[in-house]
């Protein structure tokens, strides 16, 4: 069969659209099941612990190394002219601002965001989510809001974790390997820090959290046909939340360089 | 709730308490329901019966408001639940279904499973909804012992009567069975069939069974129904379906390839 390449490009657009607002109304949907009673303490807590708490040794050991190695490259480049002292800066700086929400929300993707879709979308291919709907409860409430609130809330707090960590690592490596003096560093360290600084990472990573969440979501209770498409699932849910990780950094941190 | 029973009972004995009328549903131009027809009495168990992929499923699930029909009314207890989200959800509460493969919730032991719709939609507290629930597994024969086990760990059959439990724990007006025992060995099969016969004789509930096992059929159904591309040709009482005079029905029952219903195998049939 022969296609018409201004048809290909035609199909490819709708479908686009088509997946961004579909995408957008099961956004709305389950978030405004966020607000809306009745809540599931017992399902929210456990989320929060699952994302919270059992990513913390992923998301510390991410921010030790990230700060090591940043102290490491900064030194490379700073020494060439002789400015050295402005490591401590660079570091807290890079790692609040930028790299301890983007990597921690990396992390977080592969991590939250897998599991979700494949639970998910075990749910919807053994008839679990058709089940619930059947118990008189919406799904959406049920299964998409607490994880959406623990993403949102959550992923801050992991940040914070990752920021401490990451800071640490990078006085790590310039106290025992480059020589400074641990007073001077960590004087230097919160000088020139800001409250916005770290403000504008925690800003993000609930960013993160909410698309990650929804993304984990969203792929696993649209999972069709058995474990081929929880799989597939899981991978989409992965990428995007990933890819929209580092599109959302780049948006917040543009809304924050404006100010 | 708007309408009182004594409203309900006063309607008339002969309103059906289920009732699908003109039933269509196609998925990417495949038609699957075919302007299907078919009530069910207050206490009635009918049986729909039926080859592999005739629409069996996607006939409970337009039922329960889990696909949209694409033209055609669903009522229970004649009110129209089709296009009424409230009603529909209204009506949820008084339906139990139990799924093919029980689709027990993992992540919550057994108790709570049976539990489920006690707590969720009937807001009873916890500790009253175990006991119940533990009462419930009683009933199809599980002891205390298996409540606090999770579904990964249970045996086929086992799922099966938790997944029973679980639809009749709220003693639900109506109850749905898909295929209730597929997967099962002979003689589970012929347990759960006895189980469901005296569970909803117990609740006296309205009962819409899908299967193709047709031992199952005989025993469950006071009436069966036989659904052949999209709608219903057939149906009378459970006993007269030796003589139906229907050559579809008579190829079913005898579970022979020859006959009027031709299946895709192979291409053969369309080839």
């Amino acid at each position: 069969m022969k296609s018409n390449p201004l048809q290909a490009i035609g199909h490819g657009v709708l479908a686009l659209f088509g997946a961004i607002g579909r995408l957008a109304l099961f956004a709305i949907e389950a978030t405004s099941h966020c607000a809306r009673p009745p809540f599931y303490p017992r399902l929210l807590l456990r989320q929060m612990i699952e994302i919270g708490f059992y990513s913390l040794p992923v998301v510390g050991l991410t921010g030790l190394f990230a700060g090591m190695v940043l102290a490491l490259q900064s030194y490379t480049g700073f020494s060439r002219f002789s400015a050295e002292s402005t490591i401590p800066t660079v570091v807290v700086l890079s790692i609040t601002r930028e790299l301890g929400p983007v990597l921690a929300g990396l992390m977080v993707a592969g991590r939250v965001g897998a599991a979700m879709a494949a639970e998910i979308g075990t749910m919807r291919v053994t008839e679990q989510i058709d089940a619930l709907t059947t118990l008189s409860t919406n799904p959406h409430k049920y299964l998409i809001a607490p994880r959406l609130v623990a993403g949102f809330l959550m992923l801050p707090f992991l940040v914070l974790v990752a920021d401490i960590i990451g800071v640490f690592g990078g006085y790590l490596v310039s106290i025992y390997k480059l020589g400074f003096n641990p007073e001077a560093y960590i004087n230097n360290t919160f000088e020139y820090l800001e409250a916005m600084d770290v403000g504008s990472g925690l800003v993000k990573a609930a960013v993160f959290g909410y698309l990650i969440a929804l993304m984990g979501c969203y792929h696993g209770f649209h999972s069709k046909g058995g474990a081929q498409g929880v799989g597939k699932a899981t991978t989409n849910a992965v990428v995007t939340g990933a890819i929209l990780v580092l599109i959302f950094n780049y948006v917040i941190t543009e809304a924050f360089f404006a100010q | 709730m708007s309408v009182s029973a004594n409203d309900r009972a006063g309607r008339g004995a002969n309103q059906p308490k289920i009732a699908l009328r003109g039933l269509c549903k196609r998925f990417a131009g495949q038609v699957v329901l075919d302007g299907l027809d078919l009530e069910v009495g207050t206490g009635e168990s009918v049986v729909v019966i039926g080859c592999s992929g005739v629409g069996k499923s996607v006939m409970l699930k337009c039922l329960l408001g889990l696909l949209r029909p694409d033209a055609g009314s669903v009522t229970i207890d004649g009110e129209e639940l089709a296009d009424n989200r409230a009603a529909r959800e209204a009506a949820m509460r008084r339906i139990g279904m139990l799924f093919q493969n029980a689709a027990l919730f993992d992540s919550l032991p057994v108790w709570e499973n049976v539990a489920f719709g006690l707590i969720q939609a009937h807001g009873m507290p916890r500790r009253e909804a175990r006991g119940i629930a533990i009462e419930t597994l009683a009933q199809v024969g599980l002891g205390e012992d298996s409540a606090d086990l999770y579904p990964a760990a249970l045996s086929g059959g086992m799922r099966k009567r938790v997944g029973l439990a679980r639809a009749i724990a709220t003693r639900p007006e109506i109850i749905l069975f898909d295929e209730p025992t597929t997967g099962l060995d002979p003689i589970m099969a012929d347990v759960i069939n006895d189980l469901i016969v005296a569970c909803t004789r117990e609740l006296g509930a309205t009962a819409l069974t899908i299967t193709h096992d047709m031992r199952s059929a005989r025993k469950i159904a006071d009436r069966i129904a036989m659904i052949h591309d999209g709608a219903i040709i057939w149906q009378g009482p459970a006993n007269e379906i030796d003589g139906s005079g229907s050559a579809h029905v008579e190829q079913f029952i005898n579970g022979r390839a020859e006959g009027p219903i031709r299946l895709p195998v192979a291409g053969a049939a369309y080839g």
